[in-house]
């Protein structure tokens, strides 16, 4: 009897050694499951799903204040992947935060523009460059095509246009399936 | 000659079909009504464009100027004007367009003043950046620009240069022909890469089917009397001509993926590179024509010298394609890309038009499902397991086609060739790869995004901060300076202290004041030399700044939504 | 839209599985030869059940009969059951049992390419453990002529005992056993002298061996038309060749010589026919012979230590589950990263 006890007590003392050990070890930082729905989003920091910016619809989805279906530039995909990383079920894109468009750059139309550096305020990446009374331009590089650079613009000279393929960033297609000829 | 030769894994032997092309030598193509020359033609960044439309160009002279060094300069192949500079269709799977410079040939073929380069005097630097503004680039099908693969590795030097004859492309012959006709040239450019790569020897390899190019490069390297060059027949077996499996077969030697052969002591180039080598370096010739396959479909299969720009079916004509043809191949049957127009310009990287036609490439039979017979895994040059690939292509899990090492892949199409299912395997990985790519792509421009968002954000604190810790500042300052007026007039220091409150309350409305002021006297400032149209949109703008700011003071009504 | 490559061999799932039924054919020559046409009977009865119920499964599947229906697959696993069952089982027996496999283990599953189990062996599981009294009634060589065999098939009453016994592997397994209990006249007899009987023949019971060796004829056939390697035949044969010389040269007098296990049952079969289809088995190099080896030990162990006349159909759905894990384990290193 009493070794029997000793012997629990021992293991039960060795295991909880051991968790405690891995619970120092094997410490994980931070809220990795915010990072991994920040990964998915699209940074487009366009603020389409009602937050400021990609990272607080990250927190706000990790903390099951917001519904996966709210980021337009995710599109279908991202809903996908956002249901996928967190157990829950597929819906379609919620129509009162958009909808997907094609990838797309602002572009500001040199001659109009009045250099008001509204629209520099306005974007979330840095991506216009230009001074006050000076013209503006994008860096297209660095757009992410968020829209929020059009609402301020006092002369509309704003305008959004689709990233055009070229051959590097042109994509071989799913293969099709020939089966049908065979039927 | 009893050198060991090593074997690659897999491979295929498709039927050659290249008896026909062999048979006339190459011969000169007469000058086309236009011209058009793509700016891109080699791997690396796009050129810039030279010239404008109305200039007057002569042969061999630049049009297009590299863009960094990684890139290559493109030249105009004949004398003419430029018609042109404008995207146009390219010869691409894709039949997008690129820049492209329009030519109309003036039909004198004058050469302009050609730069030369003193080969022994030149340093190897120099040597390289007048390559590449020769615009001389690997002329096996990767247009890889030649400059950058002519440096030796880390040790300063190099053990095998391997120069790749080996063809193994049905129907592909011109390297063939290049090696029949023009050997010694060829050998005088291998010379040079061997002196600017500081190379032990030098490996030539040439498939068994060719047995008349193996006869003239053999004679001339006799006939140069130099050592450490050997020509060596190798096993006809698809795709010897890899430059990786021909590495492997002459020197046993394996270039893993993303590695630089230099590393394991090797180069490989083409044998119409070392041609085109010699060619600039010897008469400051730029590229600016190829040896061209025409095969396929036609009367005679043939090859031709062709300028860099001819559209194809001017090539083809001379040849005599079938009236069935129904699409243009460049490359061969088994890597080659389906053109999306017959006008196509021939660029650097044609080392075939091959003439296809319903009969002779037949859509191949209905897709079957997948049995695992494994004839691919046994098919394949780079032991990979396609069959497992495929799965995981089709099912778009592309974490799981890199683990089974897709980017090892070189498409060669051994797997689909033997594929008693006729499942397009090829065109699953290049699927995939693409999508990978384009994937990278956006989580980069994704990281920057986030990367600027969250500065932007840290800077916007900042500035915050900084305003407030001055404005703190200020007003202690201020303070200071109302209880040093204060303090004389008998009230003591500590009656200060209870109305401290009011002080302060007082201060920043005097501060709020200011900036108002200086708000107010900054606006008309601005204004003053404006036009009343101007003013008009100021007003517009200030009452929309207006508008805007409103909201934002109050904590962002997103962030309860 | 086709890209590259635009040639391609000539080979298609249809002719690899023509020429596997051609390889079956020397084996079945010697099975009609020693025991009687009726096996061309269950072959047609199993043909036939198996391009029903693939059409019938097909159709509502909304594939392709056309394409499908050709390709044979059905046709090898139809022959496969119909080699592996009795020769006398009654018709329904095989019908039920290549349903079992077109129907279920194959195209509910998927259809061709698709099933983790071998159909063929699937079959033989499920109606060795729903009627093991009929799959385990084998007549001996010659006993029975055509007409018996027609009346057993078709016919509805059966003296079973009367008219059959039982596989060599298991007259050999029950002596065994009555030769070690005491009170049994076979007492302290060896197994070679339990096998002097005639019914087993030179190696592995008298026709049986010969059915055998015409699988092998074929098998090796098989291995130089490319259509299979031989990595799953030697490692199945080599493994059960040391497994069994292993017991038996320990104990000569409680086994049977490793080649009586070669030689009887559907070792032959199992090697080049059953464990080698591509579709259930491993494909990689090592993994074909670690699958083909756990295959030969657990086929011994059913064989000699378990109830079963055969081992062959559970060791084959048996190392069937440990495919995938085999498969992923087993990749070989590619081009460039071999030394590393």
């Amino acid at each position: 009897m009493l070794t029997a006890l000793l012997v629990m007590t021992g293991i039960a003392l060795l295991l909880g050694a051991g968790l405690g050990f891995a619970s120092i070890k094997f410490k994980v930082e931070g809220d990795p499951l915010v990072d991994k729905i920040d990964a998915i989003l699209p940074q487009t920091q366009c603020g389409q799903c009602g937050f400021p910016g990609c990272r607080p619809y990250a927190n706000a989805i990790a903390g099951g204040e917001a519904e996966i279906n709210q980021c337009p530039p995710g599109g279908e995909e991202g809903i996908r992947k956002l249901a996928d990383l967190l157990g829950r079920e597929f819906k379609p894109l919620s129509e009162e935060h958009g909808v997907e468009k094609p990838k797309s750059v602002a572009v500001i139309d040199e001659a109009t523009c009045i250099g008001c550096t509204l629209c520099i305020q306005a974007c979330p990446v840095d991506a216009i460059v230009g001074a006050a009374k000076q013209m503006h331009t994008i860096i297209a590089a660095d757009c992410t095509g968020c829209e929020l650079c059009l609402a301020p613009c006092p002369v509309d000279c704003i305008a959004m246009e689709p990233i055009a393929e070229t051959v590097d960033t042109w994509k071989w297609r799913y293969p099709v399936f020939q089966i049908k000829q065979a039927a | 000659m009893l050198r060991k030769l090593f074997k690659f894994h897999g491979g295929v032997k498709p039927q050659t079909n290249k008896e026909r092309s062999t048979t006339a030598p190459i011969a000169p193509v007469p000058l086309p009504d236009r011209l058009v020359i793509p700016l891109h033609q080699s791997v690396g960044g796009h050129p810039r464009p030279l010239v404008q439309p109305g200039d007057r160009v002569f042969k061999g002279q630049r049009i297009g100027a590299a863009d960094g060094n990684l890139s290559s300069a493109v030249h105009a192949s004949t004398s003419g004007i430029v018609r042109d500079v404008l995207p146009a269709v390219m010869p691409h799977t894709s039949g997008l367009t690129t820049l492209s410079v329009v030519i109309e040939p003036d039909g004198e073929d004058r050469w302009g003043e050609l730069e030369r380069i003193n080969v022994r005097a030149a340093t190897p630097d120099e040597l390289r950046d007048y390559l590449r503004d020769a615009g001389v680039v690997g002329l096996g099908g990767a247009v890889f620009p030649s400059h950058l693969k002519l440096k030796p590795g880390k040790e300063g030097r190099l053990d095998t240069l391997v120069i790749n004859g080996a063809e193994c492309e049905p129907f592909i012959t011109c390297d063939d022909m290049l090696m029949r006709e023009r050997a010694a040239d060829m050998l005088k450019g291998i010379s040079a890469m061997r002196h600017m790569l500081q190379a032990r020897e030098v490996l030539i390899g040439i498939e068994d089917n060719k047995p008349e190019a193996l006869a003239a490069v053999q004679a001339a390297i006799t006939a140069s009397g130099e050592q450490g060059i050997e020509a060596l027949s190798i096993p006809t077996r698809y795709p010897a001509g890899g430059a990786k499996q021909l590495i492997r077969v002459l020197t046993g030697i394996e270039v893993p993926h993303g590695r630089r052969s230099t590393d394991f002591g090797v180069q490989c180039f083409n044998v119409g590179t070392a041609y085109s080598i010699h060619d600039a370096l010897e008469h400051g010739r730029p590229l600016l024509s190829r040896v061209v396959t025409v095969a396929g479909n036609v009367d005679t299969p043939r090859n031709y010298d062709v300028l860099i720009g001819t559209p194809m079916d001017h090539v083809v004509r001379l040849a005599g394609a079938h009236p069935d043809t129904d699409r243009y191949i460049m490359g061969g049957p088994m890597m080659g890309v389906r053109m999306p127009a017959f006008d196509v310009p021939v660029v650097k990287a044609t080392n075939c038009i091959l003439v296809g036609s319903p009969a002779l490439f037949p859509p191949p039979p209905p897709e079957m499902p997948c049995i695992r017979c494994g004839e691919c895994a046994k098919a394949c040059p780079a032991d990979l397991a396609p069959f497992e690939m495929y799965w995981f292509s089709r099912a778009k899990n592309f974490g799981k086609t890199q683990e089974y090492h897709l980017f090892d892949c070189i498409e060669c199409g051994c797997c689909s060739f033997v594929c008693p299912s006729h499942i397009p395997l090829v065109d699953y990985f290049r699927f995939s790869k693409s999508e990978i790519w384009a994937r990278e792509r956006e989580k980069e421009a994704a990281d920057t995004a986030r990367e600027r968002f969250e500065f932007k954000n840290l800077r916007q604190e900042r500035e915050k901060q900084e305003k407030a810790e001055k404005l703190a500042a200020k007003a202690a300052a201020t303070r200071e300076k109302v209880a040093g007026e204060a303090a004389p007039p008998g009230a003591t220091p500590t009656a200060a202290k209870p109305t401290g409150g009011d002080a302060k309350r007082a201060l920043i409305e005097a501060a709020m004041e200011k900036a108002r002021q200086q708000k107010a006297q900054i606006a008309p400032k601005n204004t003053d030399a404006s036009t009343p149209g101007v003013q008009a949109e100021m007003a517009a703008i200030d009452a929309r700044r207006a508008a805007l700011e409103q909201p934002t003071e109050p904590p962002p009504p997103a962030g309860q939504a | 839209m086709i890209n590259s490559p635009y040639i391609r061999k000539p080979a298609s799932v249809q002719s690899v599985m023509l020429q596997v039924l051609l390889a079956l054919v020397p084996g079945i020559v010697a099975y009609v030869w020693f025991f009687g046409a009726g096996i061309l009977v269950q072959l047609a009865i199993a043909s036939a059940a198996a391009l029903a119920g693939e059409a019938a499964m097909l159709a509502i599947r909304g594939k392709p009969k056309a394409l499908f229906l050709t390709d044979l697959s059905a046709i090898v696993t139809a022959w496969l059951i119909a080699l592996t069952f009795p020769p006398i089982a009654p018709w329904w027996l095989t019908v039920t049992g290549t349903l079992l496999a077109v129907v279920i283990v194959k195209q509910l599953y998927g259809g061709l390419g698709q099933n983790p189990f071998n159909p063929a062996m699937a079959a033989f599981c499920l109606m060795i453990v729903a009627y093991p009294a009929l799959m385990s009634q084998w007549p001996a060589a010659g006993q029975l002529d055509f007409k018996t065999q027609l009346d057993l098939i078709f016919g509805g009453a059966r003296q079973v005992d009367a008219i059959t016994g039982a596989t060599p592997l298991d007259a050999l397994r029950t002596a065994l056993r009555s030769a070690a209990s005491p009170e049994s006249e076979l007492h302290g007899l060896r197994a070679s002298q339990l096998m002097d009987g005639p019914a087993f023949g030179a190696l592995g019971g008298t026709g049986g061996e010969w059915v055998a060796l015409g699988y092998l004829l074929g098998g090796l056939w098989l291995i130089q038309r490319r259509i299979i390697t031989w990595h799953i035949p030697a490692a199945f044969c080599g493994a059960l060749f040391v497994t069994a010389g292993l017991l038996w040269g320990l104990r000569p007098e409680g086994f049977a010589s490793p080649l009586f296990h070669l030689a009887s049952g559907g070792a032959m079969l199992g090697a080049f026919f059953i464990l080698t289809d591509p579709v259930s088995g491993a494909t990689t190099a090592r993994g074909k012979l670690l699958f083909a080896a756990g295959a030969a030990v657990l086929t011994y162990v059913i064989r000699v230590f378990g109830a079963y006349p055969d081992g062959i159909a559970f060791a084959t759905l048996l190392m069937n589950i440990l495919v995938p894990i085999i498969d992923m384990k087993t990749q070989a290193p590619v081009f460039g990263h071999k030394k590393d």
